[in-house]
């Protein structure tokens, strides 16, 4: 298991987009943080059921998407790709289903290769079933065995990048934030993701490792965006929201200490953060993923991002064609924008650009801001043990707020600002040790996990 | 409204369960809707009067705050909280018919679904707003549905989907619920859907958030 006691990029102006210390090179001939931006497109069936009736048409529909994908990239002469082949949950309840899509991509992205020598990887992301249950078992049961047989099958079939959102410790979550506690948010981010997190991606690496292809990366999806999910639609508070990021970066950091060498996922908006820390590259998506979700980080997302992701488009028709073509074309304009300033050597400005054009508009956003993302980075790694990093992350994340507040960087609401009281109090009461916050967990929570699902 | 029905009717509006919970913090120390309820009962307050003339204002003014956007969920959950401390006290009326809830509600994420933050949410809401929730999950079949629906005839239905893949047992769990009891009323709810896929698969409604949808369901009821 990897300790990481310091950060890999420790200076915010080395933070950039498309420069990762440690490059990852995978699939036909792509490296990714080699200095360029690639384009990850993403893509999913239209409005329809999964069955073994209507799987012809599921094939079908991912042929076409695959076709029209790589004849617009010829098109646009992308530098290279990764395709992201995220599963439905019947591609996992089933896991031979899931495999013949992998195999179905991967034979296309072979051809493509070799007829024109663009680099390109394919990511799988498995879709975490454990959570069937109620409280989840997470380390037994069948959707545990599906899920893992899920990855060794898609490994078979031609995966270059594993990944997944899992959802240990989402149950406690779920519940902690629709109460807009912050403690029982940070201590199930920090003990019981955390140990999930770690349990699941030393099998995940374990996989990668045997076919000789990449770990890649977990997102804290399930938390923080259904959290800025939340917030954005009124729900919740945007102070929560944006802790709430800053507290699952050491959760999707515990992937990397297993093995995991990035890109990490796309909707992981942690991403800055890990990069800080392991100097692997991230994957980002921001306004190119719209056609999914609306979210206040569009263009900072990409301040940092190694690759550019739209998250997920449906294959439907617009005026100008099937829409996961759009949005390839969408996306590797973005990348050449990018590619032109880090040729240029004006990555930075371009980054900076970036960063300015969200800040006022959104505190979510300044947990994405290079000189924060440091900060909060240091605070992980000064610290050891999942709760320790996840208090302090949130901590170091509440003083920037505050700081940027009192600077009017940025501005809130009134009622936001109530919230700032509120979660100022939930932090100073927060224990300092990892078995209180447990103790605190099992009272108000006890009844929704089960402490053996975590090995407790 | 008595000076204690008030007292009440605001532990409800800020969330104040009991005389333990420290929030909120300025009503500290003081009794909450689990002391009072009993308190108003003792004092031979009529259930009813406790629940409508109390109760339900204190509901209805957190709600009313959150469509202003001046409370956010957190705000309306905590304050059923301390509804459902101040309603374990009512239960035995309940029981004996002598007060009514408003009516049964299941709900439930459709076939192969395990979204349930969403569902969750309004269910919490329904049942500080004094319905009697049925919860049947997530992954739930159709058959499940028209299965509990016979224990519950008079009950509406709830249904949730986050997914483009999933949303579609929408309309086969609909067609099943109507084909056994076609006045039920059926309502959806999930980040892909939309009033008009509501209508397409012959459901009785969309509702994007859950205070309008539990103002819709106190109109029909």
């Amino acid at each position: 298991m990897k300790n990481y006691s310091k950060l890999t990029i420790a200076n915010h102006e080395e933070l950039v987009m498309g420069i990762s210390p440690h490059p990852v090179r995978c699939g036909n001939d792509l490296t990714i943080g080699d200095g360029k931006v690639y384009p990850e497109i993403n893509f999913t069936l239209p409005t329809m059921l999964i069955t073994k009736e209507t799987f012809g048409e599921v094939r079908k529909h991912y042929t076409e998407m695959m076709s029209n994908i790589l004849e617009r990239s010829k098109h646009l002469n992308v530098p290279g790709l990764v395709v992201e082949f995220e599963q439905l949950p019947p591609m996992t309840e089933t896991p031979e289903w899931g495999a013949e899509i992998t195999e179905l991509i991967k034979t296309k992205l072979n051809k493509f290769y070799d007829e024109t020598n663009i680099p390109n990887a394919l990511r799988v992301t498995v879709l975490d079933l454990r959570d069937a249950d109620h409280p989840p078992l997470l380390r037994s049961g069948e959707p545990t065995e599906k899920t893992l047989k899920g990855f060794e099958l898609c490994a078979q079939a031609g995966a270059d990048i594993l990944s997944i959102e899992s959802v240990g410790g989402k149950e406690v979550h779920d519940q902690a934030l629709m109460y807009g506690d912050l403690y029982g948010m940070v201590a199930s981010l920090g003990i019981l993701a955390h140990r999930d997190m770690s349990w699941l991606w030393n099998q995940i690496t374990e996989i990668a490792n045997k076919y000789d292809i990449i770990s890649g990366g977990d997102s804290a999806c399930g938390f923080s965006n259904t959290a800025m999910q939340l917030a954005g639609q009124g729900m919740l508070p945007s102070v929560l929201a944006a802790l709430d990021r800053a507290a699952s970066a050491p959760r999707s950091l515990a992937a990397f200490e297993q093995g995991a060498v990035g890109p990490s996922k796309d909707c992981a908006y942690e991403g800055p953060i890990i990069k800080a820390i392991t100097g692997y590259p991230i994957s980002m998506e921001g306004k190119s993923a719209c056609c999914a979700h609306f979210s206040p980080l569009g263009n900072i997302a990409a301040a940092t991002a190694d690759l550019w992701s739209n998250e997920s488009v449906q294959n439907v028709r617009l005026l100008s064609g099937n829409a996961p073509e759009a949005f390839m074309e969408l996306l590797t304009y973005d990348c050449r924008l990018y590619n032109t300033a880090l040729d240029e050597g004006n990555a930075l400005m371009m980054r900076n650009m970036l960063v300015k054009s969200d800040i006022p508009h959104s505190v979510e956003a300044l947990m994405l801001e290079p000189k924060v993302v440091i900060e909060i980075a240091q605070s992980i790694v000064k610290n050891k043990g999942g709760y320790n990093q996840t208090k302090a992350s949130v901590q170091t994340a509440f003083t920037a707020i505050e700081n940027a507040l009192q600077q009017n960087v940025l501005s809130i609401s009134n009622i936001e600002r109530e919230w700032m009281d509120k979660l100022k109090k939930a932090i100073d009461a927060m224990a300092d040790s990892e078995e209180e916050a447990l103790d605190y967990l099992k009272t108000m929570y006890g009844d929704v996990f089960k402490p053996e699902a975590y090995g407790l | 409204m008595s000076d204690l029905l008030e007292k009440l009717s605001i532990c409800i509006e800020r969330g104040k369960v009991n005389e333990q919970s420290p929030f909120p913090p300025d009503l500290k120390g003081e009794l909450g809707a689990d002391e009072l309820t009993k308190q108003a009962l003792d004092e031979g307050i009529a259930p009813e009067a406790i629940l409508n003339e109390s109760l339900m204002i204190g509901m209805r003014k957190v709600g009313d705050k959150f469509e202003e956007g001046k409370a956010f969920i957190p705000d309306m959950l905590i304050a059923a909280k301390a509804m459902n401390a101040a309603m374990a006290h009512l239960k035995p009326f309940f029981e004996s018919g002598e007060v009514e809830l408003k009516g049964d509600f299941i709900i439930g994420t459709v076939a192969g679904d395990l979204h349930d933050i969403g569902k969750n949410i309004v269910r919490m809401v329904l049942t500080g707003g004094g319905w009697n929730v049925i919860d049947l999950g997530t992954d739930v079949k159709a058959d499940k549905f028209v299965e509990t629906l016979q224990q519950y005839p008079n009950a509406h239905v709830g249904m949730s989907a986050l997914l483009t893949t999933t949303m579609m047992q929408m309309e086969t769990t609909t067609k099943a619920i109507k084909e056994v009891s076609p006045n039920t009323k059926v309502y959806v709810g999930g980040a892909p859907l939309s009033q008009d896929f509501s209508d397409k698969i012959g459901a009785d409604g969309y509702f994007p958030d859950p205070n309008k949808f539990i103002k819709h369901l106190a109109a029909v009821a």
